[in-house]
């Protein structure tokens, strides 16, 4: 009974050296735990530049529909929690700045930065995309028109729309949402690398 | 060691970084006007101001808070402050009591944001504050009372 104890312990003590490895090499990379992306290079097979701009924006789906980032581009003005996209709790709004009503801002529990003590995720400017930008219930050609429209995604340009992937904080916490939550597949610089393939290889968007 | 300004003192905290501010109010300070409820943010009882801002105290660490003013139960002051005083007394708004600082100071918070707010006002702005004895209706009308009271 003893040495078995005792194996279970020196197993248990690789485990958690392991663990302790992996977080100290990922903490520059995405939270480990989420789906993959496939690199936008592995798309280069596809001859016809508009079916490889519309595969590149279908793999860019998977994280335009992730509960990371739908569950704050609701179509109702109020944000969704959790990777099973429960209701938020408390009942909260977008509010006219999409922070939140006065007197209930976003910042009155979210801080700067994730508390995961209390499982409280945080962003520098925690808030809801505007309304103009609700993706929930589309499909992912829909939100592909609604991305491109600068009439509705906050008058960006394709280099803008690719710069605010890839540079905003609340973007990136996508992929470092803290304890309890799936972050969204691949990683920030997969996600922004595919942007940008597609992006240059015309912007197509899928039929339906 | 942490250094903490709460009403208009700053004193100096022995406690780790990621510590809730709630139990450093409590506990360090002997502030205990600020109530625990739930630890996760869904009730609103530890609720204080940082920077004239609510904020949930037990799910905010007090290295965010370092060079901030907050404020507590203890240290609230001004005409809001005074007209929800005396709206909940007239009122007899708090039954067990236990969750009313948060509610006053979220109250408050309304009120100085918005100062003639409606029912759905209230509502969205107190959803975040919950009471066990289910005083909301006289919150609610609190509430309204002390927005009155403001006008004049």
């Amino acid at each position: 009974m003893r040495p078995l104890l005792l194996s279970a312990a020196a197993g248990l003590a690789l485990c958690l050296a392991g663990t302790a490895l992996t977080l100290a090499q990922s903490a520059n990379q995405a939270q480990p735990g989420g789906a993959t992306l496939r690199p936008a290079a592995s798309f280069s097979n596809i001859a016809n530049q508009r079916d490889r701009s519309v595969a590149l924006f279908n793999e860019m789906g998977k994280v335009l529909t992730h509960p990371r980032c739908m569950n704050c581009h609701p179509v109702s003005d109020r944000p969704r929690q959790g990777d099973i996209r429960k209701p938020h709790e408390p009942l909260v709004v977008r509010g006219k700045d999409g922070h939140g009503a006065p007197g209930l801002h976003c910042t009155t529990c979210h801080g700067k930065q994730n508390y995961d003590p209390a499982g409280i995720p945080g962003d520098g400017h925690w808030a809801l995309a505007p309304a103009s930008m609700a993706w929930e219930g589309k499909t992912v050609a829909q939100i592909c028109e609604q991305l491109k429209d600068q009439n509705r995604n906050g008058s960006r340009d394709l280099a803008a729309l690719v710069k605010h992937v890839t540079t905003d904080t609340l973007v990136l916490w996508g992929w470092k949402p803290g304890k309890g939550r799936q972050p969204a597949p691949g990683t920030a610089a997969e996600f922004g690398a595919l942007m940008q393939a597609w992006a240059d290889t015309g912007a197509a968007c899928p039929a339906s | 060691m942490v250094s903490l300004k709460v009403n208009g003192t700053s004193q100096n905290v022995d406690v780790d970084d990621d510590t809730p501010l709630l139990w450093a109010i409590r506990d360090n300070l002997g502030l205990t006007g600020t109530k625990f409820g739930c630890g996760v943010a869904q009730c609103g009882a530890c609720t204080v101001y940082v920077d004239g801002q609510p904020v949930r105290s037990c799910v905010t660490p007090v290295s965010a808070v370092d060079g901030s003013d907050i404020t507590t139960i203890e240290g609230l002051a001004g005409k809001e402050a005074e007209a929800v005083q005396a709206a909940w007394i007239a009122r007899d708004v708090p039954q067990c009591g236990y969750c009313q600082s948060g509610q006053v100071m979220s109250a408050i918070a309304l009120l100085k944001e918005n100062r003639k707010p409606t029912d759905r006002d209230i509502d969205l702005a107190m959803n975040g504050n919950i009471c066990r004895c289910a005083t909301y209706v006289r919150i609610r009308a609190a509430i309204h009372d002390a927005a009155r009271a403001l006008e004049i």
